[in-house]
Protein backbone atom coordinates (compact mmCIF):
# COMPACT_ATOMS: atom_id res chain seq x y z
CA UNK A 1 0.00 0.00 0.00
CA UNK A 2 2.88 2.14 1.12
CA UNK A 3 4.77 1.62 -2.03
CA UNK A 4 1.56 1.97 -4.49
CA UNK A 5 1.11 5.55 -2.72
CA UNK A 6 4.75 6.71 -2.89
CA UNK A 7 4.56 5.23 -6.97
CA UNK A 8 0.74 6.72 -7.75
CA UNK A 9 2.83 10.30 -5.48
CA UNK A 10 5.53 10.16 -8.46
CA UNK A 11 2.72 10.07 -11.49
CA UNK A 12 1.63 12.85 -9.86
CA UNK A 13 4.03 15.24 -9.75
CA UNK A 14 5.30 14.01 -13.34
CA UNK A 15 2.10 15.13 -14.87
CA UNK A 16 1.73 18.43 -12.51
CA UNK A 17 5.77 19.21 -14.04
CA UNK A 18 4.72 18.21 -17.40
CA UNK A 19 1.92 20.69 -17.15
CA UNK A 20 4.67 23.47 -15.47
CA UNK A 21 6.22 22.28 -18.54
CA UNK A 22 4.00 23.29 -21.12
CA UNK A 23 2.29 26.59 -19.74
CA UNK A 24 5.61 28.06 -18.53
CA UNK A 25 8.66 25.96 -19.97
CA UNK A 26 7.89 25.98 -23.59
CA UNK A 27 7.61 29.05 -25.86
CA UNK A 28 4.48 30.84 -27.12
CA UNK A 29 4.18 29.36 -30.31
CA UNK A 30 4.20 32.32 -33.50
CA UNK A 31 1.28 31.43 -35.63
CA UNK A 32 -1.61 29.99 -32.55
CA UNK A 33 -0.38 31.50 -30.41
CA UNK A 34 -1.30 30.07 -25.98
CA UNK A 35 -3.84 27.63 -27.23
CA UNK A 36 -1.28 25.05 -29.01
CA UNK A 37 -0.23 24.29 -25.08
CA UNK A 38 -3.09 21.42 -25.57
CA UNK A 39 -0.70 19.82 -28.44
CA UNK A 40 1.52 19.17 -25.00
CA UNK A 41 -1.27 17.26 -23.74
CA UNK A 42 -3.18 16.09 -26.99
CA UNK A 43 0.10 14.42 -28.44
CA UNK A 44 1.23 12.84 -25.67
CA UNK A 45 -1.85 11.47 -24.99
CA UNK A 46 -2.16 10.07 -28.29
CA UNK A 47 1.14 8.26 -28.56
CA UNK A 48 0.53 6.59 -25.12
CA UNK A 49 -2.82 6.07 -26.25
CA UNK A 50 -1.68 3.64 -29.49
CA UNK A 51 1.16 1.99 -27.05
CA UNK A 52 -1.62 0.94 -24.68
CA UNK A 53 -3.45 -0.90 -27.58
CA UNK A 54 -0.45 -1.65 -28.77
CA UNK A 55 0.12 -3.43 -25.48
CA UNK A 56 -2.82 -4.89 -26.11
CA UNK A 57 -2.66 -6.35 -29.14
CA UNK A 58 0.58 -7.96 -27.91
CA UNK A 59 -1.26 -9.56 -25.29
CA UNK A 60 -4.25 -10.44 -27.47
CA UNK A 61 -1.57 -12.67 -29.65
CA UNK A 62 0.04 -14.20 -27.28
CA UNK A 63 -3.33 -14.96 -25.62
CA UNK A 64 -4.32 -16.99 -29.25
CA UNK A 65 -1.02 -18.36 -29.38
CA UNK A 66 -0.69 -19.53 -25.66
CA UNK A 67 -4.04 -19.82 -24.05
CA UNK A 68 -2.73 -18.26 -20.76
CA UNK A 69 -5.35 -16.44 -18.60
CA UNK A 70 -2.76 -13.88 -17.44
CA UNK A 71 -2.56 -12.35 -21.41
CA UNK A 72 -6.25 -12.22 -21.34
CA UNK A 73 -5.82 -9.97 -18.58
CA UNK A 74 -3.50 -8.08 -19.78
CA UNK A 75 -5.18 -7.38 -22.69
CA UNK A 76 -8.55 -6.17 -21.56
CA UNK A 77 -6.57 -3.87 -18.93
CA UNK A 78 -4.59 -2.30 -21.84
CA UNK A 79 -7.51 -1.71 -24.28
CA UNK A 80 -9.09 -0.01 -21.46
CA UNK A 81 -6.47 1.81 -20.54
CA UNK A 82 -5.87 2.96 -24.32
CA UNK A 83 -9.49 3.83 -24.66
CA UNK A 84 -9.24 6.18 -21.86
CA UNK A 85 -6.04 7.88 -23.34
CA UNK A 86 -8.05 8.09 -26.62
CA UNK A 87 -11.09 9.82 -25.36
CA UNK A 88 -8.66 12.44 -23.69
CA UNK A 89 -7.68 12.77 -27.39
CA UNK A 90 -11.12 13.03 -28.57
CA UNK A 91 -11.96 15.62 -26.21
CA UNK A 92 -8.73 17.84 -26.18
CA UNK A 93 -8.78 18.17 -30.30
CA UNK A 94 -11.70 20.05 -30.60
CA UNK A 95 -11.02 22.29 -27.66
CA UNK A 96 -7.90 22.84 -29.73
CA UNK A 97 -10.20 22.76 -33.26
CA UNK A 98 -12.72 25.46 -32.31
CA UNK A 99 -10.56 28.47 -32.48
CA UNK A 100 -8.19 27.32 -35.01
CA UNK A 101 -10.04 25.93 -36.91
CA UNK A 102 -13.36 27.63 -36.48
CA UNK A 103 -15.00 24.11 -36.18
CA UNK A 104 -15.36 21.58 -33.28
CA UNK A 105 -14.72 18.47 -36.07
CA UNK A 106 -14.42 17.41 -39.78
CA UNK A 107 -14.59 14.62 -40.90
CA UNK A 108 -10.88 14.16 -42.21
CA UNK A 109 -8.88 10.52 -42.36
CA UNK A 110 -6.76 11.64 -38.98
CA UNK A 111 -9.74 12.30 -36.97
CA UNK A 112 -12.20 9.66 -38.22
CA UNK A 113 -9.72 6.41 -37.98
CA UNK A 114 -9.32 7.91 -34.16
CA UNK A 115 -13.00 7.69 -33.94
CA UNK A 116 -13.56 4.37 -35.42
CA UNK A 117 -10.33 3.05 -33.35
CA UNK A 118 -12.53 4.64 -30.02
CA UNK A 119 -15.63 2.80 -31.49
CA UNK A 120 -13.16 -0.30 -32.27
CA UNK A 121 -12.25 -0.69 -28.48
CA UNK A 122 -15.59 -0.26 -27.00
CA UNK A 123 -16.79 -2.88 -29.31
CA UNK A 124 -14.11 -5.06 -27.57
CA UNK A 125 -15.46 -4.09 -24.13
CA UNK A 126 -18.99 -4.56 -25.10
CA UNK A 127 -18.13 -8.04 -26.70
CA UNK A 128 -16.60 -9.38 -23.20
CA UNK A 129 -19.55 -7.97 -20.90
CA UNK A 130 -22.12 -9.81 -23.41
CA UNK A 131 -19.49 -13.15 -23.22
CA UNK A 132 -20.23 -15.16 -20.04
CA UNK A 133 -18.11 -18.74 -21.01
CA UNK A 134 -14.63 -17.03 -19.62
CA UNK A 135 -12.40 -19.17 -22.32
CA UNK A 136 -14.88 -18.27 -25.28
CA UNK A 137 -14.78 -14.58 -23.56
CA UNK A 138 -11.01 -14.63 -23.53
CA UNK A 139 -10.54 -16.24 -27.29
CA UNK A 140 -13.06 -14.17 -28.92
CA UNK A 141 -11.91 -10.97 -27.14
CA UNK A 142 -8.33 -11.81 -28.46
CA UNK A 143 -9.39 -12.37 -31.92
CA UNK A 144 -11.38 -8.80 -32.06
CA UNK A 145 -8.38 -7.39 -30.27
CA UNK A 146 -6.54 -8.58 -32.98
CA UNK A 147 -8.48 -7.16 -35.76
CA UNK A 148 -9.06 -3.83 -34.21
CA UNK A 149 -5.06 -3.28 -33.90
CA UNK A 150 -5.47 -3.23 -37.50
CA UNK A 151 -6.50 0.44 -37.69
CA UNK A 152 -3.81 1.70 -35.75
CA UNK A 153 -1.13 1.98 -38.87
CA UNK A 154 -4.28 3.79 -40.21
CA UNK A 155 -4.32 7.11 -37.93
CA UNK A 156 -0.47 6.25 -37.67
CA UNK A 157 -0.50 6.48 -41.95
CA UNK A 158 -3.43 8.78 -42.45
CA UNK A 159 -1.45 12.64 -42.20
CA UNK A 160 1.75 11.24 -43.79
CA UNK A 161 -0.20 9.22 -46.59
CA UNK A 162 -3.68 11.56 -47.10
CA UNK A 163 -4.20 15.27 -47.10
CA UNK A 164 -5.76 15.94 -43.90
CA UNK A 165 -7.58 19.07 -41.94
CA UNK A 166 -5.34 17.70 -39.01
CA UNK A 167 -1.98 19.35 -38.78
CA UNK A 168 1.33 17.63 -40.58
CA UNK A 169 3.49 15.78 -38.20
CA UNK A 170 5.90 17.49 -36.03
CA UNK A 171 7.93 14.23 -35.08
CA UNK A 172 9.18 12.05 -37.99
CA UNK A 173 7.04 13.62 -40.79
CA UNK A 174 9.92 14.15 -43.35
CA UNK A 175 12.42 16.82 -44.29
CA UNK A 176 9.76 20.06 -43.73
CA UNK A 177 8.96 18.72 -40.64
CA UNK A 178 10.48 19.52 -36.90
CA UNK A 179 10.07 21.36 -33.54
CA UNK A 180 11.30 23.99 -31.68
CA UNK A 181 13.96 22.13 -29.15
CA UNK A 182 12.80 23.21 -26.27
CA UNK A 183 9.07 22.30 -27.88
CA UNK A 184 10.62 18.99 -28.25
CA UNK A 185 11.72 18.83 -24.68
CA UNK A 186 8.33 19.77 -23.54
CA UNK A 187 6.68 17.01 -25.56
CA UNK A 188 8.68 14.38 -24.82
CA UNK A 189 9.11 15.41 -21.06
CA UNK A 190 4.91 15.42 -21.36
CA UNK A 191 5.03 11.69 -23.18
CA UNK A 192 7.18 10.37 -20.46
CA UNK A 193 4.90 11.79 -17.53
CA UNK A 194 1.80 10.14 -19.82
CA UNK A 195 4.15 6.71 -20.08
CA UNK A 196 4.33 6.63 -16.06
CA UNK A 197 0.72 7.28 -15.68
CA UNK A 198 -0.63 4.33 -18.16
CA UNK A 199 1.83 1.83 -16.23
CA UNK A 200 0.29 3.06 -13.16
CA UNK A 201 -3.48 2.27 -14.57
CA UNK A 202 -2.01 -0.89 -16.72
CA UNK A 203 -1.47 -2.26 -12.92
CA UNK A 204 -4.00 -1.50 -11.28
CA UNK A 205 -6.23 -2.47 -13.94
CA UNK A 206 -4.47 -5.48 -14.27
CA UNK A 207 -4.92 -6.47 -10.64
CA UNK A 208 -8.50 -5.98 -10.54
CA UNK A 209 -8.89 -8.35 -13.69
CA UNK A 210 -6.56 -10.82 -12.45
CA UNK A 211 -8.25 -11.02 -8.99
CA UNK A 212 -11.86 -11.38 -11.04
CA UNK A 213 -9.89 -14.21 -13.17
CA UNK A 214 -8.98 -16.05 -9.87
CA UNK A 215 -12.71 -16.01 -8.32
CA UNK A 216 -14.28 -16.99 -11.54
CA UNK A 217 -11.85 -20.07 -11.80
CA UNK A 218 -12.66 -21.00 -8.09
CA UNK A 219 -16.50 -20.42 -8.37
CA UNK A 220 -15.91 -22.87 -11.63
CA UNK A 221 -14.26 -25.16 -9.37
CA UNK A 222 -16.94 -24.49 -6.26
CA UNK A 223 -19.96 -25.87 -9.15
CA UNK A 224 -17.95 -28.44 -10.77
CA UNK A 225 -17.93 -30.21 -6.97
CA UNK B 1 -3.46 35.50 -23.50
CA UNK B 2 -6.23 34.49 -25.90
CA UNK B 3 -8.01 31.46 -25.28
CA UNK B 4 -5.74 31.02 -22.48
CA UNK B 5 -9.92 29.44 -21.18
CA UNK B 6 -9.94 26.45 -23.75
CA UNK B 7 -6.15 25.75 -22.97
CA UNK B 8 -7.36 25.35 -19.13
CA UNK B 9 -10.61 23.58 -20.28
CA UNK B 10 -8.36 20.93 -22.06
CA UNK B 11 -6.33 20.33 -19.48
CA UNK B 12 -9.19 20.10 -17.07
CA UNK B 13 -11.24 17.61 -18.90
CA UNK B 14 -8.28 15.43 -19.89
CA UNK B 15 -7.17 15.14 -15.70
CA UNK B 16 -10.48 14.93 -15.08
CA UNK B 17 -10.85 11.57 -17.44
CA UNK B 18 -7.74 10.04 -15.79
CA UNK B 19 -8.83 10.63 -12.08
CA UNK B 20 -12.52 9.35 -12.74
CA UNK B 21 -10.77 6.34 -14.55
CA UNK B 22 -8.64 5.65 -11.19
CA UNK B 23 -11.58 6.53 -9.33
CA UNK B 24 -13.53 3.61 -11.16
CA UNK B 25 -10.56 0.92 -10.92
CA UNK B 26 -10.21 1.55 -7.41
CA UNK B 27 -14.00 1.25 -6.70
CA UNK B 28 -14.20 -1.95 -8.79
CA UNK B 29 -11.12 -3.34 -6.90
CA UNK B 30 -12.85 -2.04 -3.42
CA UNK B 31 -16.23 -3.89 -4.56
CA UNK B 32 -14.45 -7.15 -5.94
CA UNK B 33 -12.43 -7.28 -2.57
CA UNK B 34 -15.99 -7.54 -0.67
CA UNK B 35 -17.33 -9.73 -2.97
CA UNK B 36 -14.09 -12.49 -2.04
CA UNK B 37 -14.56 -11.73 1.53
CA UNK B 38 -18.09 -12.74 1.50
CA UNK B 39 -17.46 -15.70 -0.36
CA UNK B 40 -14.34 -16.56 1.93
CA UNK B 41 -17.19 -16.42 4.89
CA UNK B 42 -19.67 -18.27 3.46
CA UNK B 43 -17.57 -21.20 2.45
CA UNK B 44 -16.18 -20.57 6.17
CA UNK B 45 -19.75 -21.50 7.28
CA UNK B 46 -20.35 -24.22 4.74
CA UNK B 47 -17.43 -26.62 6.20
Amino acid sequence: MVKHVLVASVVVLLIGAAAYAAFYVAPTEATMGTIQRIFYLHVPSAWTGLTSFFICFVANLAYVLRREPRWDWLGVAAAEVGLTFTTVVLVTGPIWAHPVWGIWWTWDARLTSTFVLWLLYVAYLLLRSMLEDPDKRALLSALFGIFAFLDVPLVYGSIRWWRTQHPQPVILGGADSGLQPTMRWVLLFSWVAMLALMTLLLRQRYRLEAMRGEVEMVMREAEAV
Amino acid sequence: MKNLDSVLAAYLAGWAIFFAYYISVARRTAALRKDVERLKESLTRGK
